[in-house]
């Protein structure tokens, strides 16, 4: 009965501007593939700062943004507060054990408070999916709100990056196979980059994975889903092969580890089924022995180091994107 | 007390009548239809040209919040809240805190809805302790407190023969049981219809088989010990087939169906809103048909309020961290109606499922207008134009779809035991 079209709680209508710009960054649903392309655009124009002497630029002087993780990272967290800085903006790092009780609540009160100290964004991660888009939608609207992943649900920014490095290294989107490997179920990683390569115009996606870790119904999303690894990497040119937490091994989804490394780890031998010359990306944190290989997460073939750096880049970009449309519609509503 | 309702289109599927006759109460119970008996004066009359007049509609399952978190509801706003949608008798849910297992509460919860003079409460008992499913709950001295029937909720007994004595225990008291199917460790950790649709958001999904895999044991087990059972709530086209095979074998079986899902689907999940996180979760379009079908045959012989009233705080988290729940008493009839404009089914078949199928089930001499049973009695201007807000809204739970939204139809005076127990405004003024 709710039609995507005029349900303004719909991902699409909260997270841009009456005139289609970026205001929240949320999800890949419903963006433009000339959104995509222009955060690309703009991560290109952050990506060689690193080098320079001065690494900053003035874009967000003066704003102050605060990283609301009630989920651990280390990793997203420090890139997320490298591109802050870049942008000169001002950063509070904040993390949040939520306590299960009352926990709608604490968020709640959680966020409001901040928002009293004038925070403009805020960059949430937080183990409910949909997390990013209930604060938006429902508690801090006029505060910029980026999401670093919720739940199960998505990851843009790290799919975003994932995009930037497939562009640099592959030229361009059209015509590309890409393969995603492993525990797609728990992996919002892997719903946002399935998504993004679809709005950028790859030829193919595919899903490979044991069935106990690929979703219900994901085949509606476009895919090609594989349970054996050497078909489902066969002349693919991308291999992103996603973390496997020890965890899943309690949930009866899977045997054992080794099992998994036999069937799905990327290895020299299984790698030789890919393109000549395809590319190796993970999200990291690696398993080394679990879901790959050493010699192919340190080889040639492997763009992960690459990734983190571009994470930075890619996070300035969305972040002044978001800031950028937040503004003008406070301009306009004053 | 004489009272006469005047002039109203009269809808009873027990004596078929689909009319325009008047109608005459005396002592509080229902004395003709039609002409008024000679020598009968109205002490008070109502006026219902262009309303529709029903018996008074019963609730299989509705919160009532009390005892427990008072923040959520009382027995006082819920029932008045109840009389606002037409509903003249609730069955109060047994998961109160404490639960509803011993005649002590029972007879509380029976005395403040006494006090109260709103809605008659329909107890539903525990169907074991605590409702932990581990030891019978004293199943006689609910009965002789007032219950109507027993169930463990959504707390299914895992135990199969734990379960089958609780059953051949209820049956020794031909105690009606109401089953709300669900296997645990299926539906364990999940908050929405497994499908594209929440394997996409990354939400844990409750698959079919969660309801039918509970229905199909259940089944079996009704069988065996000859219970009498309804199933509520159910979500899945699959488990209505289910009970109509059981049926045409001719088991003593029905079941219901709760408002908000014959109305909403998993579409609903794509923004996230915590209003339409309920439970069992809302399900596919072709499970919204079937179960449509379904009370459409008489499979399902009611329709449920499903309410449960949660304050703001409940629902202001992430969909998964949300409280489960809708409030729906006071939306029923306008949606329910909406159903009938759209075909699915007539006006007699609406007023059968609200109030003769359940006073059937419960075996009460209620949901008709018939010479000499209680006058219970529910007045609806179908072409009123309103919106549930903060003036409208009796039920202290806000947490509907439907809040500050246009709805048509209404339920304008609700009557118990012939005592006009509720008016709105608009129908004051007549």
């Amino acid at each position: 009965m709710s039609s995507a079209q005029n349900n303004p709680a719909h991902p699409r209508n909260v997270q841009l501007t009456a005139d289609g710009r970026l205001k929240h960054f949320l999800s890949i649903n419903g963006l433009s593939r000339a959104l995509l392309t222009e955060i690309l655009d703009t991560a290109e124009s952050f990506a060689n700062m690193g080098e320079q002497a001065v690494k900053k630029v003035p874009l967000l002087r003066g704003k102050t943004i605060v990283n609301l993780f009630f989920e651990n990272s280390t990793r997203t967290r420090a890139t997320f507060e490298l591109a802050a800085k870049r942008l000169s903006a001002d950063v509070l790092n904040l993390d949040i054990k939520t306590s299960s009780a009352a926990k709608g609540e604490t968020l709640m009160d959680t966020l409001q408070n901040i928002e009293a100290m004038h925070a403009d964004m805020f960059v949430v991660r937080h183990a409910d999916s949909g997390a990013a888009h209930f604060i938006a939608s429902q508690v801090t609207p006029r505060v910029a709100i980026i999401n670093a992943g919720d739940g199960r649900h998505a990851h843009p920014t790290q799919a975003m990056l994932d995009m930037f490095t497939i562009r640099r290294h592959k030229g361009g989107f059209e015509g590309l196979k890409v393969a995603i490997v492993g525990d797609i179920l728990h992996s919002r990683v892997a719903r946002s980059q399935i998504r993004a390569l679809h709005t950028l115009g790859v030829e193919e996606v595919r899903l490979v994975a044991p069935k106990t870790l690929l979703p219900i119904g994901v085949e509606d999303l476009g895919v090609k889903l594989f349970t054996r690894m050497e078909e489902g990497i066969r002349d693919v040119d991308v291999v992103i092969m996603l973390r496997l937490q020890k965890e899943r091994m309690s949930g009866a989804l899977l045997p054992s580890e080794s099992e998994f490394y036999r069937l799905y780890g990327l290895t020299t031998e299984k790698l030789a089924y890919a393109h000549p010359e395809a590319i190796v990306m993970h999200p990291g944190p690696i398993n080394r022995g679990v879901e790959i290989e050493s010699a192919v997460a340190d080889g040639s073939r492997s763009v992960i180091l690459q990734q983190v750096g571009y994470g930075i880049a890619t996070r300035m970009a969305v972040m002044s994107m978001a800031m950028s449309g937040q503004m003008q519609e406070r301009a306009q509503i004053q | 007390m004489r009272l006469s309702i005047l002039g109203g289109r009269v809808i009873d599927p027990a004596q078929h009548l689909d009319e325009v006759l008047d109608l005459h109460v005396e002592e509080g119970r229902i004395l003709a239809l039609g002409k008024a008996p000679a020598g009968f004066h109205a002490e008070q009359t109502l006026q219902a040209e262009g309303l529709l007049v029903c018996p008074g509609f019963i609730d299989l399952s509705c919160h009532l919040r009390e005892p427990g978190p008072s923040y959520k509801g009382n027995i006082v706003s819920e029932t008045r809240a109840a009389l606002a949608g037409g509903f003249t008798s609730v069955c109060a849910r047994p998961d109160t805190q404490p639960p509803l297992d011993s005649a002590a509460v029972l007879r509380v919860v029976r005395e403040k809805a006494q006090t109260a003079g709103q809605a008659r409460v329909l107890p539903l008992g525990a169907l074991t302790q605590n409702l932990e499913g581990q030891l019978l709950a004293n199943m006689a001295a609910l009965q002789g407190a007032g219950c109507v029937a027993v169930t463990n909720v959504r707390r299914p007994v895992q135990d199969n023969l734990i379960l089958r004595r609780c059953l051949e225990y209820a049956a020794t008291f031909d105690l009606l049981v109401i089953f709300y199917p669900e296997d645990p460790s299926l539906a364990a950790g999940g908050c929405a219809h497994e499908g594209a649709l929440a394997s996409q958001l990354g939400l844990t999904g409750i698959p079919e088989t969660a309801e039918t895999l509970a229905v199909s044991r259940d089944l079996l087990l009704i069988e065996q010990t000859g219970i009498r059972a309804h199933f509520s709530h159910l979500s899945t086209a699959r488990a209505v087939e289910l009970v109509r095979e059981a049926q045409l074998r001719g088991l003593p079986v029905t079941a219901d169906v709760a408002l908000s899902h014959l109305l909403f689907t998993d579409a609903t999940l794509e923004a996230f809103d915590s209003n339409y996180q309920v439970q069992p979760p809302l399900r596919s379009e072709a499970d919204r048909m079937g179960l449509l079908r379904g009370l459409k045959e008489g499979v399902l012989t009611a329709v449920s309020s499903g309410h449960l009233p949660h304050e703001k705080a409940a629902k202001m988290a992430p969909f998964a961290a949300a409280e489960p729940g809708m409030s729906s008493l006071e939306v029923v009839v306008p949606q329910l109606l909406q159903l009938v404009a759209d075909g699915w089914f007539g006006l007699d078949v609406l007023v059968d499922r609200l109030a003769l199928g359940p006073a059937e089930l419960l075996g009460l001499e209620s949901g008709a207008l018939l010479p000499g049973y209680a006058a219970d009695i529910t007045l609806i201007d179908p072409e009123a134009s309103w919106q549930l807000d903060e003036q409208s809204c009796c039920s202290a739970g806000h947490n509907t779809p439907f809040w500050q939204q246009p709805l048509k139809g209404r339920v304008v005076a609700t009557l118990v035991d012939g005592d006009v127990r509720y008016t709105t405004r608009e129908q004051q003024n007549h």
